[in-house]
């Protein structure tokens, strides 16, 4: 099941770049939010903050708290343990491709030390079949490599290998914007399933896709987030200047 | 409105292209040639000599004929065991230091420096530093000193693999995507773990190449064992005794005055060239068959 997310005085850095401001906001249990905005206003910044990917890189600070269910990840956890509750699904397909389609799958679980090889094997055909892949790749399972699928298969791969580990929460940066229109449907039909069981962020450039999938979007511009609000009145009737421009295509 | 292009620039362009293609065909012929013509050399001066008593028998005393090199083989395969032993897994250590943990540290531009340094070194320097350090003091309760010993002659070749294992690790670890390594941490792994399940497997055929052709290069090496490994005109496994090499035997019998050793000294020769490739392409077929089909 999903939790909520609670986001209060959010502020991020890269080196002396302010890539977040005073970020507030509380993401609903088991539904799916989109996050919009041009190019390089934080939204990626944003969800990287949500499984501490962002401290990742040794230039990159950030204050504030982020609550995810009771947790507050910043204080009372290490990052290993957040990007356990918390999957991530990358803008490009990123299969490890050295690994069997099995072993992608199985990655997360085995680096965590798990090895009981008759549940391996269960939670791996859950997971593909979660991630509406396993009709397609049920019978070479352990013959080929995670490369050797499409770029739509391996991004579903992908969304398997992070469903594996069972969290509570789904990032998704851009997931479809690597795809053609065909597997994008397919990712999206995937996230009105998954959006039952997990609670879904997702970082699109699409303002369809938003429409399409989130029940809440929140618009991003130059590190801030100008507005948050149902899917619906965002794109009907925003309350904000800034946010009607920008989905009107008057910029960005 | 369509540019035209006159018939001149159009067959002026067929015909550089066809000028680049020659160039680089006529390139790979000349790498490809010296190897071909060692080679054919090889097989055409040491093939007659090569028989059964070559794989089984020990050298003979001047003045008898026949006789083997079966003990410098024995031996090159127990002083490159012992080189690999120490020269792969430092190797990899120090390059996997490099690039996933010490990157741009002061110890980390050291190591880097002193790799590049390393690999300059002549070999036949290794071999001298390596008797100074081994076998010129002769303390008493400290095992291999004092004396020449395989031992020592593995110790200078795994030396001299050090530097090219680390610097083809570290290349081939700094070009496994960024996006991999984020899969990872992602997926809740810890750093080390990332780095040592995921990364460097990723990487892994690349490095394994790396090491093949460390081996390959000291497999060859002559000068670094001649203080160090001595040689030997016997049977011998014991690290603590010297030991003959084909290398050393090929030296030894080539500058030799005797017809017979002259001729053995090329069948060596032919000998070590093709278990030098055997060894190389059976790693690379073993290590081909552990990563999946599709993988680029």
């Amino acid at each position: 099941m999903g939790v909520g997310i609670e986001v209060s005085n959010l502020n991020a850095w890269y080196g002396s770049n302010h890539t977040l401001q005073d970020i507030n906001l509380n993401i609903p249990a088991n539904h799916a939010t989109a996050l919009i905005g041009p190019s390089g206003c934080g939204k990626s910044t944003f969800v990287r903050c949500l499984n501490r990917m962002h401290e990742t890189n040794p230039v990159a600070r950030v204050s504030g708290t982020v609550r995810i269910g009771e947790l507050d990840i910043y204080h009372d956890a290490t990052p290993v343990e957040i990007r356990r509750r918390v999957g991530m699904v990358f803008q490009r397909p990123n299969p490890f491709p050295t690994m069997s389609i099995y072993d992608n799958v199985a990655a997360g679980l085995k680096l965590n030390g798990y090895s009981n090889r008759r549940a391996l094997d269960d939670i791996v055909e859950r997971s593909l079949k979660d991630s509406a892949l396993w009709d397609e790749v049920k019978d070479e399972l352990k013959k080929k490599s995670g490369a050797s699928l499409s770029g739509g298969q391996q991004q579903r791969l992908c969304i398997a290998r992070a469903l594996a580990v069972d969290p509570e929460v789904l990032l998704m940066d851009e997931p479809a914007s690597a795809l053609d229109p065909v597997s994008t449907s397919k990712i999206e039909d995937l996230i009105f399933e998954l959006k039952t069981q997990y609670t879904i962020v997702i970082v699109t450039h699409n303002m369809q896709q938003a429409a399409r999938v989130a029940e809440k979007t929140g618009f991003f511009l130059n590190g801030r987030m100008v507005e948050f609000d149902s899917t619906h009145k965002i794109f009907t009737n925003p309350s904000d200047k800034r946010t009607e421009d920008y989905i009107t295509g008057r910029f960005g | 409105m369509r540019t035209e292009y006159s018939d001149w620039r159009s067959r002026w362009r067929t015909m550089t292209d066809r000028l680049a293609t020659g160039l680089a065909i006529l390139a790979t012929a000349v790498v490809v040639a010296p190897l071909v013509a060692i080679f054919i050399y090889l097989v055409y001066k040491g093939a007659r000599s090569l028989n059964v008593a070559f794989f089984t028998q020990l050298p003979k005393p001047p003045g008898e004929a026949g006789g083997g090199m079966a003990n410098a083989m024995l031996g090159s395969a127990v002083l490159l065991a012992l080189a690999s032993a120490i020269g792969v897994p430092v190797g990899i250590a120090a390059g996997i230091h490099l690039a996933e943990f010490g990157r741009g540290t002061r110890l980390a531009n050291a190591i880097r420096f002193t790799a590049d340094v390393l690999n300059g070194v002549p070999s036949i320097v290794m071999g001298v530093a390596v008797y100074a350090l081994i076998i010129k003091p002769k303390i008493a309760w400290l095992p291999f000193t004092g004396h020449f010993s395989a031992f020592s002659g593995g110790v200078a070749l795994g030396i001299m693999m050090i530097p090219t294992v680390c610097c083809t690790t570290e290349e081939m670890l700094l070009m496994v995507p960024h996006s991999i390594r984020e899969a990872a941490l992602g997926l809740g792994a810890p750093n080390w773990k990332s780095v040592l399940s995921i990364t460097v497997r990723t990487a892994s055929p690349g490095i394994i190449t790396g090491c093949m052709l460390a081996f390959a290069r000291v497999a060859g090496e002559t000068a670094p064992l001649i203080f160090t490994a001595f040689g030997n005109a016997f049977w011998n496994s014991n690290l603590n005794r010297p030991i003959a090499a084909l290398p050393l035997q090929i030296y030894v019998y080539a500058l030799s005055p005797y017809d017979d050793w002259r001729r053995l000294a090329w069948a060596g020769s032919l000998v070590l060239i093709v278990l030098i490739v055997l060894a190389v392409s059976l790693v690379r077929y073993v290590a081909s068959r552990g990563v999946l089909k599709g993988a680029s």
